[in-house]
């Protein structure tokens, strides 16, 4: 009986009712353990599919086809998907390296961006088929090591930039012909890049240094002036803490002319004023950020943190730069993702197996749902964000 | 019943070392997770690699417990490799060398 209910549950979908409906309020997250994902909707806070064998996917991340149907699924092992998740089914699936760590859609959504670990460099699909377009590899030094490549984003006029960890290098890839990639590299940027973000307009690309103290900017609008080092007397001379999981800079959280970002190594969130680029304060905090992110209308900034602080999740106010709210949501919480409009925020909880819900104003927990080992959680918003 | 197979092998084959390195079944629990899931974070969830080097046993070959438990508690300064020593107790850290070597990882 179950069962049949299962078979009629997974064929309705797939027969009228699919080709009917939107999926702006869907997405999805990443099951890591298990080498799957789940399909949620954010309208009524449900799952309502999942995925599986796609390999290994800590670390895993996604983007969005512009048409917010397709979802590519970068995973660890080298393994990219094309997953629909209207059918909620795999359409595609190729594995195109050894060990990889992440990707990007370029501006047109035509172009799939991979970087990888090993071999160390990027490789470019073609969006809808995931035929090999494009393979750079991120040669460096004397002897042409390979070094891998973090922090790979679009950026506009069919670009791509990533920094190479090893290398210490920024390469901006313009794309716009396809059979004849052009790369652009910025040297001496600073010891070992570990991830770096795109500003949302486009414009600035910033890498956060492991090595040293400070981070590295490039102003797309303005290649020629080269790559500046903001923040460089953050932390000079004080002993940092060891760093037990690399911050991420991908959420990159901007209000007003702030930019919040995590510090690596210490108990604290850098405020930046994004005119100046000089360091305008910095707030106390729970533990050692991992995933700095603001709600998207910027009034409110939200922290996870590293083991073994990760069962805790704190709140800023960017007006007053002041912690108003900590929640223990439970332990392993691993990643935040907001609604599109910023009323809920739903949060991994690895250790618990749950993805959970919050409201963003009572900070009620409002819906729980169960998952295996859950990490990144994906809107399809992503679609029509830059960078995302 | 494949799950009862592991629970019976695992505990077959890490009885004997925790029995030896004082590490008890609560505690080796929280180990093996943050082994896989902490470590893993860098090393990669198989331990086949990441920011980190692949830490399989093919990899190790040939290096003592002594040494990785050495590198588990006090890193490699100037790498990415952070010290855990505020976190894991020296019997843990040689439990962990002896997973990585065993390939122990479910
Ligand atoms: C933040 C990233 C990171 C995390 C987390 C991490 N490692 Fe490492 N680990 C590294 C890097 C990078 C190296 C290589 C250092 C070097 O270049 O010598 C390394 C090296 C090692 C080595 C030495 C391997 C050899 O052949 O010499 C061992 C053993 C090791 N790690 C175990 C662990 C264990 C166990 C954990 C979890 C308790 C862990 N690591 C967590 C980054 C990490």
């Amino acid at each position: 009986m179950n069962r049949l209910l299962a078979c009629l549950l997974l064929i309705l979908p797939l027969g009228a009712h699919a080709a009917a409906r939107g999926t702006g309020d869907l997405g999805l997250f990443i099951e890591r353990a298990s080498s799957s994902v789940q399909i949620v909707e954010t309208s009524t806070n449900t799952s309502i599919g999942r995925i599986g064998e796609l390999g290994d996917l800590s670390h895993a991340s996604v983007v969005y086809s512009r048409d917010e149907r397709y979802a590519y699924v970068f995973g660890r092992d080298g393994g990219l998907t094309k997953v629909d998740i209207l059918k909620a089914e795999i359409s595609k699936r190729k594995m195109q390296s050894g060990n990889s760590i992440g990707g990007a859609i370029s501006q047109d959504g035509r172009l799939v961006a991979v970087s990888n670990y090993k071999p160390g460099g990027v490789k470019v699909f073609d969006a809808d088929s995931l035929e090999l377009v494009a393979d750079i590899p991120a040669t460096y030094g004397d002897r042409q090591q390979r070094s891998k490549v973090i922090g790979l984003v679009d950026a506009p006029e069919s670009k791509f930039v990533f920094a190479l960890w090893d290398a210490g290098e920024i390469w901006v890839l313009d794309m716009s012909d396809r059979k004849q990639p052009k790369i652009q590299k910025f040297k001496g940027i600073g010891r070992n890049p570990y991830d770096a973000l795109i500003t949302g307009d486009g414009r600035y690309y910033i890498a956060g240094l492991f090595g040293e103290d400070g981070m590295a900017m490039l102003d797309l609008w303005n290649l020629s002036a080269g790559v500046k080092r903001i923040l460089p007397n953050y932390g000079k001379g004080t002993q940092k803490l060891p760093v037990y999981k690399m911050p991420h800079l991908e959420g990159w959280a901007v209000a007003g002319n702030f930019a919040f970002v995590p510090a690596v190594g210490r108990h604290e969130v850098l405020v930046i004023d994004m005119q100046s680029w000089q360091q305008a304060g910095r707030i106390k905090v729970h533990g050692q950020p991992i995933f700095v992110m603001a709600r998207p209308d910027g009034r409110q900034v939200w922290v996870n943190f590293a083991i073994p602080d990760n069962d805790t999740i704190q709140v800023i106010d960017t007006q007053s730069l002041a912690v108003i709210k900590e929640l223990k949501p439970g332990k392993g919480v691993l990643h935040m993702e907001f609604e599109p409009r910023g009323e809920e925020v739903w949060m991994s909880v690895r250790d618990e197996n749950r993805v959970e819900v919050y409201d963003t104003r009572s900070f009620e927990r409002k819906s729980s749902i169960p998952a295996t080992k859950p990490s990144g959680i994906f809107f399809t918003a992503r679609a029509h964000r830059i960078g995302l | 019943m494949t799950r009862l197979i592991w629970l019976a092998l695992s505990l077959a084959l890490s009885a004997p070392v925790a029995a030896s390195d004082g590490v008890s079944g609560d505690r080796e629990r929280e180990l093996r997770n943050l082994l896989i899931q902490d470590c893993g974070s860098c090393h990669g969830l198989q331990m086949k690699g990441g920011l980190g080097p692949a830490l399989l046993p093919e990899m190790l070959q040939g290096k003592s417990v002594e040494y990785l438990s050495t590198v588990i508690l006090h890193g490699r300064p100037g790498t990415a490799m952070p010290p855990w020593r505020s976190l894991l107790s020296a019997d843990e850290a040689r439990w962990m060398a002896q997973q990585l070597l065993d390939r122990n990882l479910q």
